[in-house]
């Protein structure tokens, strides 16, 4: 695989020896990951395995304390401007959807690219509604998030991080709070999303995804990265008994 | 096996309709209801009746001194038309009364507009209202520019000073309530406790204390020579008290704020103080709608208590007219007055506030 000897430049993102405590807690523990360009990743884990603290020091929602975090070949450090430049190229999507309850969809969509990008109100209203037409909701941009639902918040909270054009896509648990029903329309949106060719760390239970677009599944349990495989290799022939476990438990049922 | 086909929707029942309807639903669907609804209905009535002979039936109207009063029992009306012009202007001088019309007058039209939903331009009323306005009005009332007399803040008073110091309070608390909220929130230890130590040091003090410290007090401060306007300094007493409140109003709107919001924002790529500006503030002031309104309010009756510094406000000039032996007893008829000034104008906010609610409401968040 190319994760050994990619130099630091070629990589999306690179994890080295991270490491984060929240006060006491010991919640992220030596954990190392590369991300080549156009690789998507799953990562799954028991509830407070530190999926969502890791993905979330990609993007600097949380800071770590020690290690290196390299996304895009900038380093991130205290230091303000780069971590807006990472959160630039960085795309997120949350579980909650976080979509800005006071703005139209499509308000919602320019507003990054009009007061970050410094775009033309005209331009990035043409990107926004590309990007609404892709994930098959442009007929909602003039409606509040609070008139739409879940899975088409979901869907709009997609679009607008990527009216930014981002290089890299976070999402942390983009179904779990959704409906059966809409789990696949949200779903669809990201296959597409990866066929593309997008960069993609996800954290999901949700194994078909895993199964159709993921480069590589990680699996994590108390703050370390426990076992990390292919799909298929991750599935049906698991090494760990942690992993064993894991995986018969959110299979059966 | 048969298909799933949905009913068809159906129009909703139609309720009791018309006056006998809405008498029989909301006054007497029940015997205890109706019983209910006589008595209060006769309480009401029956204390209505004397106020209204009072204020109106028996009241005297015209007239220019007690003569006009002493036939009547009811109010003496003719009091207040002879005041007016005091209780309006204050000691302003007559012949420029008319520099106080045009205030007035640039006021009522830029916030009367804001009441019909359908104006086009509230946008650029209300920046004018905040900024072209207090301008225009502190030029045109104090003069000394422009050809127009310099008139001195010792003559300034009545309702002009009233709305005068209400206006200046809340346009300038707003800002700094909102910079205070955001400093007491802010992650820098020196900026926090700066913010936390202002607030809670204004706010634990009476207006009447603030307003007499920085009238007797604080020229004792100053260098010789210095010496700025006691109606400057009332101003700055009120808008330092006003802005430790409506910070606190307003942190509480900030508090309510969902953290997925910042970090939305955040992951966006927006600054603090865009992500401010665009994301947090709109949300977190529409909420505190109604505490910022109900401190504006207080503000506004608070202002009564410049009395104290010498500066002669509606009150004050009511005040001291009902004691002026030209006329009788007609101090009910000058509070009556008074209050009626203030009711007004808190309810106009009042409403104003419910107005921008229903306006600024965009469904349901999730
Ligand atoms: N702000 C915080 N302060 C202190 N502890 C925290 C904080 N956020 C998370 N934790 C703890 O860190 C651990 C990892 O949290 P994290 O949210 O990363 O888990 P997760 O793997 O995403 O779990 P889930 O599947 O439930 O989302 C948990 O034990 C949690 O209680
Ligand atoms: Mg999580």
């Amino acid at each position: 695989m190319a994760m050994e000897n990619a130099s630091s430049n070629e990589l999306a993102v690179q994890l080295v020896d991270v490491n984060k405590w929240y006060g006491e807690f010991h919640v992220l523990k030596n954990i190392n990951l590369n991300v080549t360009p156009g690789e998507r990743i799953v990562i799954c884990g028991p509830s407070g395995s530190g999926k969502s603290t890791m993905i979330r020091c990609i993007n600097r929602l949380e800071e770590h304390q020690k290690g290196k975090i390299i996304v895009n070949g900038i380093e991130l450090t205290e230091d303000l401007k780069r971590i807006d430049e990472v959160r630039r190229e960085v795309g997120m999507c949350f579980q909650h959807f976080n979509l800005f309850p006071h703005l139209t969809v499509l308000e919602n969509c320019t507003l990054a690219p009009i007061w970050v990008r410094k775009m033309p109100k005209s331009e990035a209203v043409k990107i926004a509604m590309h990007y609404l037409e892709r994930v098959k909701i442009p007929e909602q941009a003039d409606k509040y998030p609070g008139q739409l639902s879940g899975g088409q918040q979901q869907r709009v909270a997609i679009a607008r991080s990527l009216c930014m054009n981002p290089k890299i896509m976070l999402f942390d648990e983009p179904t779990s709070a959704l409906d059966p029903e809409m789990i696949k329309e949200v779903l669809d949106v990201m296959v597409e999303l990866a066929e593309e060719g997008m960069t993609m760390l996800c954290v999901t239970h949700e194994m078909g995804f895993a199964k159709l677009v993921a480069n590589r599944v990680i699996f994590m349990d108390a703050g370390q990265v426990v076992e990390e495989n292919e799909p298929h290799e991750f599935f049906d022939n698991p090494q760990n008994d942690r992993t064993k476990l894991f995986l018969s438990q959110i299979l059966n049922h | 096996m048969n298909e799933f086909k949905p009913l068809p929707s159906l129009p909703p029942p139609a309720s009791l309709t018309g006056v006998v309807g809405w008498l029989h639903k909301n006054l007497f669907s029940t015997p205890l209801y109706t019983i209910l609804t006589l008595v209060v209905g006769y309480l009401v009535i029956s204390s209505l009746i004397p106020v209204l002979d009072w204020a109106i039936f028996s009241a005297n109207f015209t007239g220019n001194d007690r003569s006009a009063c002493e036939s009547g029992t009811g109010a003496c009306w003719a009091f207040i038309g002879n005041r007016i012009n005091i209780f309006a202007y204050g000691s302003y001088p007559a012949a420029e009364y008319w520099r106080l019309d045009i205030c007035f007058a640039l006021l009522v039209l830029s916030f009367g507009p804001q009441f019909f939903d359908k104006f086009p331009y509230k946008m650029w009323l209300g920046v004018f209202s905040l900024t072209g306005f207090p301008v225009i009005c502190f030029y045109l009332i104090s003069g000394g520019a422009f050809g127009l007399e310099s008139i001195e803040t010792g003559k300034w008073g009545g309702l002009a000073l009233t709305l005068m110091l209400a206006y200046v309070g809340i346009v300038a608390a707003l800002p700094f309530g909102i910079v205070l909220a955001l400093g007491r929130r802010s992650e820098m230890p020196v900026i926090r406790t700066f913010c936390i130590a202002f607030i809670e040091l204004w706010r634990g003090v009476p207006l009447i204390s603030v307003l007499f410290m920085s009238s007797v007090m604080l020229p004792l401060f100053l260098p010789e020579g210095m010496n700025f306007d006691k109606l400057l300094r009332a101003l700055i007493g009120i808008t330092m008290f006003q802005s430790a409140y409506m910070a606190e109003v307003i942190r509480g709107g900030l508090q309510a704020i969902p953290r997925g919001q910042y970090e939305a924002s955040k992951a966006l790529g927006l600054s603090y103080w865009k992500s401010m500006g665009l994301i947090i503030l709109p949300q977190a002031l529409k909420l505190v709608i109604p505490g910022i309104v109900n401190t504006f309010i207080a503000l506004f009756k608070d202002t009564t208590l410049v009395l104290i510094i010498g500066l002669l406000d509606i009150l004050a000039t009511v005040q001291a007219s009902i004691t002026d032996p030209e006329w009788g007893s007609v101090a009910t008829e000058g509070y009556v007055f008074a209050a009626l000034c203030f009711w007004v104008f808190c309810f106009g906010m009042s409403r104003y506030s419910q107005s921008l609610e229903r306006k600024l409401h965009t469904g349901h968040k999730r």
